[in-house]
């Protein structure tokens, strides 16, 4: 008995330092590309990297200031495309959605977010990019539609919490279904919904593929949306695969802006999943 | 003076038939509960006196309901409409989430038109005078609704619902979720609110139905056993199936 007892003890003691070693070798590559990419790139980040834009090969100096910019616009526009449109149809699925339409339709948005980005780069391309040239608002096309699934398939999963007695308190006091919805419903669930939201803007900060099919790339600032326009990811891809010292020193800089910015919104997101209102 | 008149109403989920023939009349200002062992169809009842029992996919109603003079069932007639004019007060307390006390209140209100400032706000304290509440949340009106007890979350579904001054409030169970303290002053609200709207509320607790209803109607198996004046159901119920009901004999 006592032999028994003290090997089962240990083993259970060395299956939950494997489990352990286990999570800790999970979080291995966070860390590690973090300190990487800030050992790499905190030193380029100065006033000159913000403001300025790319000098051309050879030369020293220069900045991401275009790339920065190109992402944001190309960002706000993928959010003013993709979530109205995604939030509406995530609306639908759990609101309306029943039925054998609405199977579909949710299988369907289930394969859009498995297919490869630069699928959807391709896409764009070929759709939008062959009429009307290389654009900010291609990219942000692209960007949308990628965010589109993410952003549905989160709103329908959220809407879905608000219990059902809810909606019929709304229904009981003689709201018709669509202002139970819009007025009761998604308010109630506001927090949790953006969180939906800057986390599909999180996934697609950093896509490179779609975006060089659709916006190009532009070594200066874009004068118009319609031009092609510097993104982060495109642009350290350019830089990185220069060859030149100056250049890639930068594509680091701008690796550890985007991560930055990414790492941002997710504390954001778990900050606003915590706050009482939620 | 009669308000609600129920004519041989039937109910279904699907292919089950949750009421069968009922037909029943309430009078204005009068408090009906509605006992009888869970599953036998007093809740889908009162759903039916709002149009409710509809929205459920797959549920179904035939028959007849007059309220105030008018078949609310009768084609044409618009669900959302009928709702407006009859309050409903759920088991669990449900303010609505991530809106304060005051627009919860004041929601209904919007919704049938008013947009006064000085209006919204006087309306919102009476219908939380008369729902027992405004003396607790009158200093924290932009607090969430959520944020209350459960006792003055149901306080305020009641203020939710007698906002919009409706002659009719079904109560679904409205104590369940409640402790005694609570339960008991939202049973002395029914008391009060006696004098100015007529009161239909499911109860599976028979201290309750005694307490603070005017008549009482016994359900089972989704058809209407008995329905009379609670004093003669609690004393001399006619039907053998009641009186083993409310003495705790059923089985």
């Amino acid at each position: 008995m006592e032999t028994l007892s003290w090997r089962r003890r240990s083993t259970n003691h060395l299956m939950l330092s494997l489990l352990f070693l286990g999570g800790v070798l999970a979080a291995v590559p966070f860390f590690f590309i973090s300190w990487y990419v800030l050992q790499k790139g905190l030193g380029v980040l100065s006033f000159e990297f913000f403001t300025q834009t790319p000098v051309g090969p050879g030369q020293t100096g220069g900045g991401m200031a275009n790339a920065i910019v190109g992402s944001g616009v190309m960002l706000a526009l993928a959010s003013v495309l993709g979530i109205p449109w995604g939030m509406a149809a995530g609306i639908y699925l759990s609101e309306y959605g029943r039925g054998k339409t609405a199977a579909a339709l949710r299988f369907s948005i289930d394969l859009l977010t498995s297919v490869p980005s630069i699928v959807v780069g391709i896409f764009i391309y070929g759709v939008v990019v062959i009429h009307f040239g290389f654009s900010a608002y291609a990219g942000a096309m692209a960007l949308a539609v990628i965010m589109l699934p993410i952003v549905a398939r989160s709103t329908e999963e959220i809407l879905k919490l608000t219990p059902q007695h809810i909606r019929e308190a709304g229904l009981a006091l003689g709201l018709p279904r669509w202002r139970v919805i819009l007025r009761i419903v998604v308010p109630g669930s506001r927090a949790a919904l953006l969180t939906g939201v800057m986390l599909a803007l999180a996934r697609v900060a950093g896509e490179t593929a779609p975006l060089l099919f659709t916006a190009l790339g532009n070594q200066f600032f874009a004068r118009s949306l319609s031009e092609p326009t510097a993104s982060l990811p495109v642009q350290i891809y350019n830089s990185a695969k220069s060859g030149y010292a100056d250049m890639e020193a930068l594509a680091w800089g701008g690796a550890l802006v985007l991560v930055f910015f990414v790492f941002i919104i997710n504390l954001l997101t778990r900050w606003l999943m915590g706050m009482k209102w939620n | 003076m009669e308000l609600i008149a129920v004519k041989k109403l039937e109910a279904w989920f699907g292919v089950f038939q949750a009421l069968k023939d009922i037909n029943l009349s309430i009078q204005e200002n009068e408090v009906v509960a509605l006992i009888g062992p869970s599953g036998c169809g007093k809740s889908t009842f009162v759903r039916c006196l709002n149009r409710l029992h509809e929205e459920v996919p797959g549920a179904r109603v035939a028959g007849e309901v007059w309220l105030d003079g008018r078949n609310i069932y009768a084609p044409g007639v618009d669900p959302v409409g009928v709702r407006r004019g009859v309050g409903m007060v759920f088991q669990k307390p449900n303010p609505f989430p991530g809106m304060s006390i005051y627009e919860n209140v004041a929601v209904g209100l919007r919704l049938g038109g008013v947009s006064k400032r000085t209006v919204l706000d006087e309306k919102v304290e009476q219908a939380l005078v008369r729902a027992a509440l405004w003396g607790e949340v009158k200093e924290i009106l932009k607090r969430p609704g959520t944020s209350l007890s459960g006792g003055q979350q149901q306080r305020l579904c009641i203020a939710r619902a007698l906002a919009v001054e409706p002659p009719v409030i079904l109560m679904d169970e409205p104590t369940s979720a409640l402790d005694p303290i609570s339960t008991a002053k939202i049973e002395e609200l029914i008391q009060e609110l006696k004098t100015k709207v007529t009161v239909v509320i499911v109860t599976h607790n028979m201290q309750q139905a005694a307490r603070v209803s005017d008549k009482t109607a016994f359900f089972l198996l989704g058809e209407l056993v008995e329905y009379g004046a609670t004093e003669e159901i609690f004393t001399r119920p006619a039907q053998e199936a009641t009186e083993r009901y409310i003495t705790g004999r059923f089985g």
